[in-house]
């Protein structure tokens, strides 16, 4: 009998690991050899006896079926039932448990198979180092840790002197005109800030409801911008986790990322892993991380559901078709343009309706009058009892924005009419912790290693046209992420 | 019941720390509140059975038995038999594991036990912490190789 075993240590609460690594059929968004991963016959992925079938990024077929999960004991086991190499009775288990001096995770990875007689060895290598130790690095990348070692921690750095930089300034609320180009000045981080100098810039439908006033969240005079990647400059004394030099991204508040330079706390910023460049981070932080709360906790999408996406081409629309075809869903976009519609069908929609055709037909149609389980809706206005008579029944309408004008009010005793659900979901209220955005960026980097993500940047302005790009957004006249760049 | 459970990560192979805890007499060589311990009946430290009788620095005497020991798992398991505590069916497991990203140490340090409900916490927090974490720590300090890790006798 050939025994392998490898143990590391991921710098994250044991908790927030094994959300992660619980998942059965999730190791194609983060283990490097692994292509694509399905679990047979629509049984549950936490079903024991569930069979995953992967196939390697080489090519290979496997099959292995799910022995044991145990949440109490954080520890899961499987086996093989097909491989392309002689894996006789290869049974597998991992387990995490907590560091309590650290909140970190101690995660033991072993296996017990037998080999033709001469490969034991060679086999042996190949588990313990192309799967296992392949896999800790992947993980440890995933958590922000540099691979083959504990991440440095930023020591107290000594902090430099105040800089000038330019930053887009809201002079009151209103109009894109309010948008103003003016100098300020960024003192030393505070004890537990970093200073970053931005390196891209993302441009988001909130930013307008900012300058509006929709959303009272600025204080005018003060900048806009809820989202960027750039360059670590210098940190407080008392920040742990970053240097000088680190590359990081962060989506939320506090407000204010239309800047060459600003200082920021640390708890919403992640590390940017090398496969995510700037300008892509700067696109896909804030929609990715609502797509991916929309789609994995508002409302858990399943294969097979009938996923509805108002706005396809958009950029949390394009993101959550191209992730909601990858789980399997069958996913119609609705679009305002023949061009648009042709971003939608190469996202993965499987059709697509335009704004102006009869939505609750087409989908009858197209789905032999089920309708749609669920509907993702961001324009506003009357969309909402546009998009009723296209929901299945207990179906769920998820809207999470108004880009065309404030929502009308909602007939709540209507919705007994298909036991339907709405929901209303708020960006901080699932992104707004160090925790949410953690796990919720690590599963958005890892769809984009293993490209179900494809973020598209339509537009690139100079940041100081970001009145410009306002503009564009307001006129729906953008596809993709609109960055700025300083 | 009550349950306490403190874990580690030390900067040393598992081989060398385990050297060094599995000597059930060993104790005031490495941990910081044993002033002296010694084996009843002159007995030999690893043999199962064996009882530890042993003196903390801040006072009070403690006697345990050690219940398993294992150089094959790296871990040992032991009862307390008297102690000041006022704890009851007292069993404890000390259990090192190696990592082998680093070649460090995952040391776990658990117990069970019983006592009045309204001391609950305090004693789960002088097991947990004053007990195995100051273990832990001491011996952290020890393979980091700084002065404070010197042997304490």
């Amino acid at each position: 009998m050939v025994r392998v075993r490898r143990s590391t240590i991921i710098d994250a609460p044991v908790d927030e690991v094994w959300r992660f690594l619980r998942d059965f059929n999730a190791h194609d968004t983060w283990h490097p050899a692994v292509a694509e991963s399905r679990i047979e016959d629509g049984r549950p992925v936490d079903a024991i006896g569930a069979v995953r079938r992967f196939r390697l990024r080489d090519g290979g077929q496997l099959r292995e079926q799910l022995l044991t999960l145990s949440d109490r004991d954080r520890r899961l086991t499987y086996c093989i039932l097909d491989a392309p190499l002689p894996l006789i009775d290869y049974v597998a288990s991992f387990e995490l448990k907590p560091v309590t001096d650290g909140a970190r995770t101690f995660w033991d990875w072993r296996s017990e198979f037998r080999a033709p007689p001469g490969q034991e060895q060679a086999l042996a290598t190949l588990v313990g180092e192309q799967i296992y130790e392949a896999g800790f690095e992947a993980v440890k990348r995933r958590f922000g840790q540099a691979p083959g070692a504990a991440r440095p921690r930023g020591a107290a750095q000594p902090s430099g002197a105040a800089m000038q930089a330019q930053a887009v300034f809201l002079a009151r609320h209103g109009g894109p005109e309010e948008l103003v180009w003016q100098s300020t000045i960024v003192p030393p981080p505070g004890p537990n800030e970093i200073r970053v100098r931005h390196t891209a810039i993302g441009v988001n439908f909130i930013d307008v409801y900012c300058r509006t006033g929709y959303f009272p969240l600025v204080a005018p005079p003060a900048p806009l911008g809820m989202e960027a990647a750039g360059i670590v400059i210098d940190v407080g004394a008392e920040v742990v986790g970053f240097a000088p030099g680190d590359r990081v991204a962060y989506a939320g508040p506090p407000i204010g990322a239309y800047a060459e330079i600003r200082n920021l706390p640390t708890d919403l910023v992640v590390p940017l892993p090398d496969f995510v460049d700037d300008e892509t981070a700067a696109a896909v932080m804030l929609k990715g991380l609502t797509a991916d709360f929309l789609l994995h906790r508002v409302h858990a999408v399943r294969e097979g559901d009938v996923v509805l996406v108002h706005a396809a081409a958009g950029g949390v629309g394009h993101l959550l078709c191209q992730w909601a075809r990858h789980l399997g869903c069958e996913v119609i976009g609705v679009v305002g343009t023949r061009d648009k519609a042709q971003r939608a069908l190469a996202a993965g929609c499987a059709h697509v309706i335009l704004s102006d055709e009869d939505l609750a037909g087409r989908v009858a149609a197209i789905t032999q009058g089920h309708g749609c389980d669920v509907i993702y809706d961001a324009i506003g206005g009357d969309s909402l009892a546009r998009s009723f008579p296209a929901l299945a029944e207990r179906g769920h309408i998820v809207s999470f924005g108004q880009a065309a004008r404030p929502l009308d009010p909602l007939d709540v005793a209507g919705l007994a009419a298909k036991s339907a659900m709405v929901s209303r979901p708020n960006y901080g209220h699932y992104a707004g912790t160090a925790k949410d955005v953690r796990a919720g960026s690590a599963r958005l980097f890892a769809a984009i290693e293993r490209g179900i993500l494809r973020p598209e940047i339509g537009l690139r302005l100079p940041l100081r046209e970001a009145a410009e790009a306002h503009h564009r957004l307001e006129s729906r006249a953008t596809f993709g992420s609109t960055i700025l760049l300083p | 019941m009550v349950k306490v459970y403190t874990s580690s990560v030390i900067d040393a192979p598992a081989v060398r720390i385990w050297e060094l805890v599995r000597d059930f007499n060993g104790l005031p060589n490495w941990h910081p509140l044993i002033a002296d311990s010694r084996i009843e009946g002159n007995q030999p430290a690893d043999k199962v059975g064996c009882i530890r009788n042993f003196n903390l620095k801040a006072g009070g005497n403690i006697r345990e038995q050690l219940l398993s020991l294992s150089d094959y798992d790296y871990s040992c398991s032991y009862a307390i038999l008297v102690s000041p505590m006022g704890v009851e069916n007292y069993v404890a497991i000390l259990k090192l594991t190696p990592i082998t990203d680093g070649d460090r140490t995952f040391a776990e340090w658990s117990a069970e036990f019983e006592c009045a409900p309204e001391r609950e916490a305090e004693l789960a927090r002088l097991v947990g912490q004053d007990v195995f974490q100051s273990g832990f720590n001491a011996l952290k300090q020890r393979f980091a190789g700084t002065p404070a890790a010197a042997v304490r006798r």
